[in-house]
C-alpha cells in the first residue's frame, strides 16, 4: 500500500527542516523522514554558539529546536525513528519504522540527507583496535547526548573549525586536549581560534605532522605522529578524535542511480538544485560535504522555492526539467557546488581549496569563452573554509555548449 | 546455563575441560554437550568466545579442493564443511554458496591451473572446471584487465564466522556446558588422573583437558610435558569495504598459489561487504593483530590490479588476524591418553569449515583417553538471529515489526540493526561484555561511518543493559 503527499523531505537536518517549513507553509503536504529518535540534523549536537541568525547567538540544540519547531508550527509532518530504505519508483521511497513498513510516494522528492566524518577505518590509520577512538560527531553525541564518559587524555586529529569544536567537547567533559594534529603546513582554522587554542587553552596546534598509528591494546594508549622533515613521537592519550573530512551521506542518492558528482561525490545539481531526476531535489552538506548549517538552511530555503516551481508546472514528468552543463572547478580548487549551470540560475556557488591560496581571483570560462572573472575578498584562502563565487554570470552560459569551468584566474 | 567472566570457578573436578572458546574448542564444547552425563567447562582467556583467530578471518567456508591430499586437514575440511553447511541451515547462520574463481595473471599461474585441478580431484572434489578469459570477464565484469584464465570452484561459500561460533556456544551452554570466560590457562599440571589448571580466577580442575588455546596451543601442551609443535603466528591483514562494493564482484576471487607466494583474495561477505586481504607475515609475537602501513599498502595495490573499481569505494574496517600456523603441513590432533589430554593444534585457515567435524575427531579421540560419554541425545537446535543480507532481517520483516515494533526503529543505520536485535543480542544465553561483541552479535556499528551516527546511541543502550545485569546481581 502506497501513501501520497506533495513533498517527502529526507532528512530533518537544516537544510531538510527549512525547505520544509517553506514548503508547508505555502500550502503543500510535507512530510519529513528522519531515521534518528529527534530532529535537527548535526546542531542537535553542537553545544557551542554560532548557530541561527545574526547575532548567531543560538546553541546548535537550540537552533535545531527551533528549525523543528517552525516546520511542525508551518504544517509539516516530522517523522522521527523512520528510516526511507531504498527507492520502489521515481519519487516514492520504501520507508520503515515503529509503525512498521510503509511506501510513500511523492510530487517531489527533497535529499537532505547531510554528510558525516571519514571514521578511522575508512582514513587507513594502521596500528591496534582500541576503545577510545572517536570521530567529533560520536564524541559530541557521547557527551551532550548521553552524558557518557570519554578518557581522560584527547588527541584531536585536524585543526579545522570542527577539530576545535570537537577539543571543546572534550574539555567540557572534564579530559585534557593533548594536542591537535594536522598533516597541513598551515592551521587551516581562523589565526583567532588557533590563537585561542594556543594561548587560552595550552594546547599545542602540531602542524605538518600526521598520525601514523595507533597504540594499545584494550584501551587506547597512545598515537604515532610522524612531523613532515621525518621526526617522530609518540603522545600518550586514552582518547583520540578524528575530524574533519566529511563526506556527504549519499547513499539513497545512489541506491536511486542519481549523476553523483565527482569533486562532491554528492548528488550533482543545478542552481535549483535540481538532480538528475526529474522530481528530485537535494541541499544541505549531502551536496558538500560538509558546510555550515547556515549555509544548508539556505540552500533548503532555495529548495523549497524550486521545488513549489516544479509543483506549480505540475510536478510530472512531462514538466520542464533543465539538466544545464557540467560545471567543473579546475584544482587546486576541489570541488563546487551546485555543480551543474543553467542561464537562470541563482544561487551562490560553495567551492574549496586544496591548497592555500594568496589574493584568489576565480575565473568562469566555457568552449575557451570567459563568463566572469572575480577577486574574491580575501588575503588568503585556505582549505577546510569554503569560497563563494557569484552565481551573476550564469544568463551568459550556454545550454548547448560545453562544461563551465572554474579555475584559479 | 552458566556464564562467568568472574569470581572463584567450581571446586568440583568437570569430565572434561576445553582450553580455548574459539571456533574449534565452542564446536568441541557443543559436541561434548550430546552426552548429558559429562560434566564438561570451556575456559576461555577472553571475555567472549571466538575472540582470537576466529574473529579475524576470510570468512570462507572451503570446500577443501587445495588441500594436501591424504591428510587430516583433507578429510576432516570435506566433511565439516557438508555439516556445517547443513548445521547453518538448521541454525539460521547465513551462507552464500557463490563459488571461487581462482584467477590467474600470468603463464606460469595459468599453468598451475590443471595442477590445481587434479589435486581437488584427489580430494575428492570432482566440480572444478577450467574456465577462459572471455568466460572469466563475462562472469566477473570488473575484474582488472590482463587476466589469462580461471579455475572455477562453484562450492567454496561465505559464512558469517561470528554467529557460526556464537551458535556453538550458546547450544553447549543451553545443553549444560559451563562457559568461564576471562579465564587464561596459564598452567596445567597432571596428578592422580586430574588436571589443575592454574588461572587468575583460582584453580580449575579436570579429568580430562582439551587443549584448543589456538595460538597458544604449543604452551599448553608443553606445560603437560608434550612437546608436538611450536605455534608461528602469521598474521593476515584485511581490510572490508563499503557495500556499494558488493556489486563488483560476484565469486571469491582467489589467488593461484605458486612458488613466489599465495597473493591476496577478493571475496564477498555475508554483511554484503567486500574484503581485500590478506597479508601472510611470519611473526614471532602472538599478540601483533595490529595492522600496518606497510601492508596496507601492498593491499591496495594488489586489489587495485584484482577488482580496480574497489578502490573507489569506502573502506568500513581494517583488521588483523594470527593464523596458529606450526612447522608441519597438516592438522596437529593427537591424544594423550597418558596425560589424560587431547590437544588440537595446527588448525591454520580451514578451522572454521572443518569445526564440525574436528569437534567429532576430538570426542573420538577422548574415548581413547579412557574417557566414558556416556548416552548420546542432541541438543535443543538453537536458532540465530540473521547477520546476512542475502535472508531476511527483522525490519525487512513486516510481520516481526507488526508484532514487535522494536525492529523498525533502526539505531545503526548504516547496518540497519534495529533496537530489537541490539536488545535480543544484549539478553543473549552468551551476552556481549563489551561494545565489540555486540557489533560482533548484531553488526551495530560496523558500517561506514564507524560510529558517526551511532555510536553514542548504541553504547548507551549496551550501558543501560549492563547497569540492569550489575543491579540484579
Amino acid at each position: 500500500m502506497t501513501r501520497r503527499v506533495d513533498v517527502l523531505v529526507v532528512g530533518a537536518g537544516p537544510a531538510g527542516l527549512v525547505a520544509a517549513a517553506r514548503l508547508a507553509a505555502a500550502g503543500a503536504r510535507v512530510e519529513v523522514l528522519e531515521r534518528e529518535q529527534r530532529a535537527g540534523g548535526v546542531p542537535r549536537h553542537c553545544a557551542h554558539r554560532g548557530f541561527g541568525g545574526p547575532p548567531h547567538a543560538l546553541t546548535g540544540p537550540a537552533h535545531a529546536r527551533r528549525l523543528t519547531e517552525a516546520a511542525v508550527g508551518a504544517g509539516a509532518e516530522v517523522r522521527t525513528g523512520v528510516t526511507a530504505l531504498d527507492w520502489t519508483g521515481p519519487l516514492a521511497l520504501a520507508t520503515v519504522g515503529p509503525r512498521g513498513a510503509e511506501t510513500l510516494a511523492a510530487r517531489a522528492v527533497v535529499l537532505a540527507t547531510g554528510a558525516r566524518e571519514r571514521p578511522r577505518a575508512a582514513r587507513l590509520v594502521p596500528g591496534t583496535r582500541p576503545d577510545g577512538v572517536y570521530t567529533t560527531g560520536e564524541l559530541q553525541q557521547a557527551v551532550h547526548l548521553y552524558g557518557q564518559r570519554i578518557g581522560t587524555r584527547a588527541v584531536v586529529v585536524g585543526a579545522e573549525a570542527v577539530s576545535h569544536a570537537a577539543a571543546d567537547t572534550v574539555r567540557a567533559a572534564g579530559a585534557e586536549v593533548v594536542a591537535l594534529v594536522t598533516d597541513l603546513p598551515r592551521a587551516p582554522a581562523p589565526a583567532a581560534r588557533t590563537l585561542q587554542a594556543r594561548l587560552r587553552h595550552r594546547t599545542p596546534v602540531l602542524t605538518g605532522t600526521s598520525v601514523t598509528e595507533l597504540l594499545g591494546r584494550g584501551l587506547l594508549s597512545g598515537v604515532r605522529v610522524r612531523h613532515r622533515d621525518g621526526r617522530t613521537a609518540t603522545l600518550p592519550c586514552d582518547t583520540v578524535v578524528f575530524t574533519g573530512d566529511f563526506v556527504p551521506d549519499h547513499e539513497l542518492a545512489r541506491h536511486g542511480a542519481l549523476s553523483l558528482d565527482p569533486g562532491t561525490r554528492g548528488p550533482a545539481v543545478d542552481g535549483a538544485l535540481r538532480t538528475s531526476r526529474p522530481g528530485v531535489f537535494a541541499a544541505g552538506s549531502v551536496l558538500h560535504a560538509a558546510e555550515s548549517a547556515a549555509t544548508a538552511g539556505r540552500e533548503g530555503a532555495h529548495a523549497a522555492r524550486a521545488v513549489r516551481d516544479w509543483l506549480a508546472e505540475g510536478g510530472t514528468g512531462r514538466a520542464h526539467w533543465p539538466t544545464g552543463v557540467p560545471l567543473l572547478a579546475s584544482p587546486p580548487l576541489l570541488r563546487i557546488a551546485p555543480n551543474r549551470v543553467t542561464p537562470s540560475d541563482r544561487l551562490p556557488y560553495v567551492l574549496r581549496t586544496a591548497i592555500p591560496l594568496s589574493r584568489p581571483s576565480l575565473y568562469v570560462t566555457q568552449d575557451g569563452r570567459p563568463l566572469h572573472r572575480q577577486r574574491l575578498p580575501l588575503a588568503t584562502a585556505v582549505p577546510h573554509r569554503p569560497l563563494t563565487l557569484t552565481p551573476r554570470w550564469t544568463h551568459r552560459v550556454d545550454p548547448a555548449g560545453g562544461p563551465v569551468h572554474v579555475a584559479l584566474a | 546455563m552458566t556464564v562467568t567472566a568472574s569470581g572463584p570457578l567450581p571446586a568440583e573436578p568437570y569430565d572434561v575441560v576445553i582450553v580455548g572458546a574459539g571456533v574449534v574448542g565452542c564446536a568441541i564444547a557443543r559436541r561434548l554437550a550430546h552426552h548429558p552425563a559429562l560434566r564438561v567447562a570451556l575456559a576461555e582467556s577472553r571475555d567472549d568466545v571466538g575472540q582470537g583467530t576466529s574473529k579475524a578471518n576470510t570468512a570462507i567456508l572451503h570446500t577443501g579442493f587445495d588441500a594436501v591430499p591424504g591428510s587430516l586437514e583433507s578429510r576432516l575440511v570435506r566433511e565439516g564443511a557438508r555439516q556445517l553447511a547443513a548445521y547453518a541451515d538448521e541454525s539460521g547462520i547465513p551462507v552464500e554458496r557463490v563459488g571461487a574463481l581462482l584467477v590467474a595473471w600470468d603463464e606460469e599461474q595459468l599453468a598451475a591451473l590443471p595442477r590445481l585441478a587434479e589435486k581437488a580431484g584427489r580430494n575428492a572434489y570432482h566440480d572444478t572446471r577450467l574456465i577462459g578469459p572471455a568466460d572469466l570477464y563475462a562472469r566477473e565484469p570488473h575484474l582488472g584487465p590482463g587476466a589469462l584464465g580461471a579455475l572455477h570452484v562453484p562450492g567454496e561459500s561465505i559464512v558469517c564466522p561470528w554467529t557460526t561460533t556464537l551458535a556453538y556456544a550458546t547450544q553447549a551452554v543451553r545443553a549444560g556446558v559451563d562457559l568461564h570466560l576471562n579465564t587464561p590457562v596459564e598452567h596445567a599440571g597432571h596428578h592422580d588422573g586430574v588436571h589443575r589448571l592454574t588461572t587468575p580466577r583460582g584453580p580449575l580442575y579436570a579429568r580430562r583437558l582439551v587443549n584448543a588455546a589456538g595460538l597458544h596451543a604449543d604452551r599448553l601442551d608443553r606445560s603437560l610435558g608434550l612437546d608436538d609443535f611450536t605455534v608461528a603466528p602469521r598474521r593476515g591483514q584485511l581490510v572490508v569495504h563499503d557495500k556499494f562494493a558488493r556489486a563488483l564482484v560476484r565469486h571469491i576471487l582467489l589467488p593461484v598459489p605458486t612458488a613466489r607466494g599465495k597473493g591476496v583474495l577478493v571475496a564477498p561477505t555475508v554483511y554484503g561487504n567486500v574484503l581485500l586481504g590478506p597479508t601472510a607475515e611470519d611473526l614471532d609475537d602472538k599478540d601483533a593483530t595490529e595492522s600496518t602501513a606497510a601492508g596496507l599498502r601492498a593491499l591496495r595495490a594488489q586489489g587495485r590490479r584484482i577488482l580496480p573499481a574497489l578502490l573507489d569505494e569506502e573502506v568500513t574496517a581494517v583488521y588483523a588476524g594470527l593464523r596458529a600456523a606450526t612447522e608441519h603441513d597438516d592438522y596437529r590432533i593427537r591424544a594423550h591418553p597418558a596425560q589424560g589430554c587431547v590437544t588440537v593444534g595446527g588448525i591454520r585457515s580451514t578451522g572454521l569449515t572443518a569445526s564440525l567435524a574436528i569437534a567429532e575427531h576430538v570426542t573420538g579421540l577422548l574415548t581413547r583417553t579412557g574417557l566414558d560419554p556416556g548416552a548420546e541425545h542432541p541438543p535443543e537446535p538453537v536458532r540465530m538471529p540473521n547477520l546476512g543480507e542475502a535472508f531476511p532481517r527483522p525490519h525487512q520483516q513486516p510481520e516481526r515489526v507488526a508484532a514487535d515494533p522494536e525492529y523498525g526503529v533502526l539505531v545503526c543505520h548504516c547496518e540497519r540493526v534495529s533496537r530489537g536485535e541490539i536488545r535480543d543480542a544484549l539478553a543473549g544465553t552468551v551476552p556481549p561484555r563489551s561494545l565489540e561483541g555486540l557489533r560482533r552479535r548484531t553488526r551495530a556499528r560496523s558500517g561506514r561511518c564507524g560510529g558517526f551516527h551511532c555510536g553514542a546511541a548504541v553504547r548507551a543502550l549496551f550501558e543501560e543493559a549492563r547497569g540492569r545485569e550489575e543491579a540484579r546481581r
